[in-house]
C-alpha cells in the first residue's frame, strides 16, 4: 500500500507549496557599541522545537507561551551569535509580545546586546531551527543610522558579515534632515493644522465678514509670524522630548494634536481668534513638537550625534514646511477674492479639515479605527 | 488663471486619496501586542498532539534522536513527513523530512532508499535537475523500483519531456498493477493530443479494478475530468469531479481543478462553499478570491490582501515556487499585466504543464504580445495538446502577430 500511495503522489505531479514556509523575522539596530533587536518567530516552529502546548489540546494559548518565555529566549538566543571585531556581543531578552503574520501567530522577542566597542563590522551567525528544518530561513533587517539593509539566512548562508558604513556627521545631518522633510509631507495632521491657520492669511475679518486683503505684504507677514511661532514652539518641545527632559503619553499627544487641528479649522468658520493667530500657532506648536519627537524616537537617535540628528531633523521639518507655505501663499493670494477661494476652499476646506481631524480625535482618544477602507 | 481651481481640486482629491491610503496602511499593518487574557488561543496546531499521526511521528522522532543514523527509522520518518506535506500543503514538513535524512543528505551516493526519498524532497523544492540525477542513479541501480520510475515520469511531464516520460511509463508497465500503469500513460497521452483514447483506457481500467483506495480513486477521477474537458465535454467532466468530491478524503488538487472548472463555467457561487474552509492554502485561497471577486463579495478584498502579503513574504525570502499562482493573481485580481507576464515567463522556464501554458498565454494576450508567449505557442503545436480553452486563447493571441 505504501508504494501505491507514493506512486499516486508522484502521479499527482510535483506539488506546489500551498502554504508559506517557515521564516523568522529578525530586525537589528546598531548604535555605537549597542545592538537592539526584535525577533519574530512562528509559534508553530517554537512548538515543534521546544514544545509550547503544555495542555496537549492542540491550541497554543497566551498563558502557555508566557510560561515558556524563558525557554524561548534561551533556545533562540543560543542560535544567534553577534560578533564585532571577533568579540562576542552577548544578547539578553527583553519584552515579549505577540504579532499576527500572514501565516499565523508569532512570538515577538525584544533583545539587546552590547559589544566591547563601537561596531564597525557586525558578524551575524544564525542557526535557528537549522537542525530541525533546513528549509527554515531567517529574514534580517539591519538598521544603522537611517540606512537599512536586508539579508536571508539559511543553512548554506549561516554566517554573514555586515560592514557598517562610517556615518559622517554630514551624512547623518542630511539623513535626519531628509527624514524631517518626509515626516512633514506624510504627517497630514501637521499639514492640515498649518493650512487651517494659513487659509485666513489672505483675508481680513471686517465686521464679522471675511474680505480679501488689499496688498500682499500684510498677508506675507501674517504667514511669516504664524510659521515662525509654530516653528519656535515645536522646536522647543521637540528638543525637550528628544533629550528626555519631558515625556508625555503618545495617546494624549496624538489626541491633543487632532484637537488642535479641529479648533484651528473651526476658528475659520466661527471666528474667535483672528488677529493673534500666531499665538495659537505657538501654543499648539508646543503640542505638535511632542508628535515630531515620537517620530524621531522611532527613527532612533544616535548616541554620539544626538544634537546633529536633532538639528537636522528639525531643519528638515522646517524645509518641508516652507515648501508647503511657498506653494500655498501665491495661489491663495491670487485666488483670495474669488468665490471659489472664500467659500469652497476657505469655508468648505475648513469644515472638511475639522471633520477629518474630528475623526482622528475619536480614533486616537478611544484607540479605535473609523477611517477604514 | 482658469487652470488654478482645477489644479487645486486635483490637489485636494490627491490629498484625500493619500489620506485614505495612509489609513489603509495603518489598518493592514498589525503591530505587536500583548494579549489581554492568558486563555486567548493564539495558534491552532494542524496536527493535534493526541492524534494517532502525531503519536506515530513522536515515536519515530524519539527513536531517531536516540540513534540518528538508524536508516530505516530516518527514511520512515521522512516518508511520514512527506505524506503530511502533501496532504497539508505545508513545506515545513519537507524541511523536517530533510532533517531526518541529514546524515546522508550531502553524500554523493547514499543508500537507495535514501536516494529516492532525497529526490522526492528535492523536487518538492523545484530542484528538478537535482532530483532527476538521484532518480537516474536509483533506476539504474534498481530497475524494478516502481516509485523511482513514477517520480521520473512526473518530473519529465512537468518539464514537457514527453519522450522520456513515455520510457518511464513503459518501465512502470512491467512493475505495477494495471490501474497505475494505465494512469501513467493516460496522463501522458491526455496531455499530448490523445485525450479521447486516454479517457477510454483509464475509465476502463478503473472499472476493472476492485478495492481501489479512495485517494487513488480521487486521483483517477480528477484525471478523467481533465481528459473530458480536453475533449470539450463539460458535462462528463463535472460528473467525474463530483464523484471525486464525494470520496471520503480531502485533496487539494481536486479542489483546485474543480474550482477552476466552475470558474471557467461562470459558476463562481459554487466555488465559495467548496473552498470556504481552505483559506490557509495559498493555491485554494487564490481560487476563492477569484470567485468572490466575480461575485463582488465583501470578503474578496480581505482575501486579496492576504494573498498579497503571502506573496510579499515569499518574495522577501527569495522564493520562486509560487510564480504560476502569483502570475494568475497579478493578472486576474490585481490587473497588473506586465508583472503577470514576467512571472508567467519566469515560471515557464521551470514548469511546462498545461496550466503553466495557460497563464502564460493569457498574460501575453492581456499584453497583446504573442512573442512573449512564443514558447508556449510552440509547445501547444508540438505537444498537440487539445484543451479547447487553451487553443482559443492561442488563436486570439496569434491575431496580434504582424
Amino acid at each position: 500500500m505504501r508504494t501505491l500511495l507514493a506512486l499516486l503522489l508522484a502521479l499527482a505531479a510535483p506539488l506546489a507549496h500551498a502554504h508559506k514556509p517557515s521564516d523568522s523575522y529578525l530586525a537589528i539596530r546598531v548604535e555605537g557599541p549597542n545592538v537592539s533587536g526584535q525577533w519574530d518567530i512562528a509559534l508553530r516552529d517554537l512548538d515543534f522545537a521546544i514544545g509550547l502546548d503544555d495542555s496537549g489540546d492542540g491550541d497554543i494559548t497566551w498563558g502557555e507561551v508566557k510560561a515558556h518565555h524563558a525557554d524561548i529566549a534561551a533556545y533562540a538566543l543560543a542560535r544567534l551569535k553577534l560578533r564585532s571585531e571577533g568579540a562576542e556581543c552577548p544578547a539578553h531578552a527583553g519584552e515579549f509580545l505577540v504579532d499576527d503574520h500572514s501565516d499565523g501567530a508569532y512570538s515577538v522577542m525584544h533583545f539587546t546586546a552590547s559589544c566591547p566597542a563601537q561596531v564597525t563590522t557586525l558578524e551575524v551567525s544564525y542557526s535557528l531551527f537549522a537542525d530541525l528544518d533546513p528549509q527554515h530561513r531567517g529574514l534580517l533587517r539591519l538598521e544603522h543610522g537611517v540606512a537599512t539593509r536586508t539579508a536571508i539566512f539559511g543553512p548554506e548562508r549561516a554566517t554573514q558579515s555586515f560592514e557598517l558604513a562610517k556615518i559622517s556627521v554630514l551624512t547623518q545631518f542630511v539623513d535626519y534632515g531628509r527624514e524631517g522633510v518626509w515626516h512633514i509631507w506624510i504627517g497630514f495632521d501637521h499639514i492640515l493644522f498649518l493650512l487651517s491657520l494659513l487659509l485666513p492669511a489672505v483675508l481680513v475679518l471686517e465686521g464679522g465678514r471675511w474680505r480679501a486683503v488689499a496688498r500682499f505684504p500684510p498677508a506675507f507677514w501674517d504667514v511669516f509670524k504664524i510659521v515662525t511661532s509654530f516653528t519656535v514652539a515645536h522646536s522647543i518641545t521637540l528638543s525637550l522630548a528628544a533629550l528626555g527632559v519631558i515625556s508625555l503619553p503618545s495617546r494624549l499627544v496624538e489626541s491633543a494634536i487632532a484637537t488642535s487641528v479641529v479648533l484651528a479649522a473651526l476658528n475659520n468658520v466661527f471666528p474667535v481668534v483672528h488677529g493673534r493667530r500666531w499665538m495659537v500657532a505657538f501654543a499648539f506648536g508646543l503640542i505638535h513638537g511632542f508628535g515630531f519627537a515620537s517620530v524621531l524616537r522611532d527613527l532612533g537617535l544616535p548616541q554620539g550625534a544626538l544634537l546633529i540628528a536633532l538639528v537636522g531633523f528639525n531643519l528638515g521639518v522646517e524645509v518641508g514646511q516652507l515648501a508647503i507655505v511657498s506653494a500655498f501663499l501665491p495661489v491663495a493670494y491670487a485666488l483670495r477674492a474669488s468665490w471659489f477661494y472664500r467659500r469652497l476652499v476657505f469655508v468648505g476646506g475648513s469644515i472638511a479639515i475639522a471633520v477629518v481631524a474630528g475623526i482622528w480625535l475619536v480614533e486616537r482618544a478611544f484607540n479605535m479605527k473609523i477611517i477604514t477602507p | 488663471m482658469r487652470t488654478f481651481p482645477t489644479s487645486i481640486i486635483g490637489t485636494v482629491t490627491d490629498l484625500v486619496r493619500a489620506l485614505a491610503l495612509a489609513s489603509l496602511a495603518v489598518a493592514t499593518h498589525a503591530a505587536p501586542y500583548v494579549p489581554a487574557d492568558d486563555a486567548t488561543v493564539l495558534e491552532r496546531l494542524p496536527v493535534r498532539p493526541g492524534d494517532p499521526v502525531a503519536r506515530d511521528l513522536r515515536r519515530l522522532r524519539v527513536e531517531l534522536t536516540a540513534n540518528p543514523r538508524k536508516r530505516d527509522t530516518a527514511v520512515r520518518l521522512a516518508e511520514r513527513y512527506f505524506t503530511l506535506a502533501s496532504s497539508e500543503g505545508d513545506p515545513r514538513y519537507v524541511g523536517y523530512a530533510q532533517a531526518a535524512l541529514k546524515p546522508w543528505w550531502d553524500l554523493p551516493a547514499p543508500p537507495l532508499d535514501v536516494l529516492v526519498m532525497r529526490a522526492i524532497l528535492k523536487q518538492y523544492s523545484h530542484d528538478f535537475s537535482g532530483a532527476m540525477r538521484d532518480l537516474e542513479v536509483a533506476t539504474r541501480e534498481d530497475p524494478k523500483n516502481a516509485r523511482a520510475w513514477s517520480w521520473r515520469s512526473a518530473i519529465h511531464m512537468v518539464q514537457a519531456d514527453y519522450e522520456k516520460a513515455r520510457e518511464d511509463c513503459l518501465a512502470l508497465q512491467k512493475l505495477e498493477s494495471e490501474l497505475y500503469a494505465v494512469g501513467c500513460m493516460a496522463y501522458l497521452d491526455g496531455t499530448t493530443g490523445k485525450a479521447a483514447a486516454a479517457h477510454g483506457a483509464l475509465s476502463a481500467a478503473l472499472a476493472r479494478s476492485s478495492d481501489v483506495p479512495p485517494d487513488v480513486k480521487v486521483w483517477v477521477l480528477t484525471r478523467l475530468a481533465e481528459l473530458a474537458l480536453r475533449q470539450g465535454d463539460a458535462k462528463r467532466a463535472e460528473e467525474h469531479f463530483r464523484a471525486a468530491y464525494f470520496e471520503p478524503i480531502n485533496d487539494q488538487f481536486l479542489l483546485a481543478a474543480y474550482a477552476d472548472f466552475l470558474l471557467d463555467q461562470g459558476r463562481p457561487e459554487q466555488v465559495i462553499p467548496l473552498l470556504v474552509d481552505w483559506v490557509k492554502s495559498d493555491i485554494l485561497l487564490l481560487r476563492l478570491a477569484l470567485a468572490e471577486r466575480a461575485l463582488k463579495a465583501p470578503k474578496a478584498r480581505e482575501h486579496i490582501e492576504a494573498l498579497k502579503s503571502r506573496f510579499d513574504a515569499a518574495a522577501l525570502r527569495g522564493d520562486k515556487l509560487h510564480q504560476q499562482e502569483e502570475a494568475r493573481f497579478n493578472l486576474s485580481l490585481l490587473g497588473n499585466k506586465e508583472k503577470a507576464l514576467a512571472l508567467a515567463q519566469e515560471n515557464w522556464k521551470l514548469q511546462r504543464e498545461p496550466r503553466d501554458a495557460r497563464v502564460l498565454l493569457e498574460a501575453a494576450l492581456a499584453m497583446k504580445d504573442p512573442t512573449a508567449a512564443q514558447e508556449a505557442l510552440d509547445w501547444l503545436e508540438r505537444s498537440r495538446h487539445e484543451d479547447p480553452g487553451l487553443r482559443l486563447t492561442a488563436e486570439k493571441l496569434k491575431v496580434f502577430k504582424r
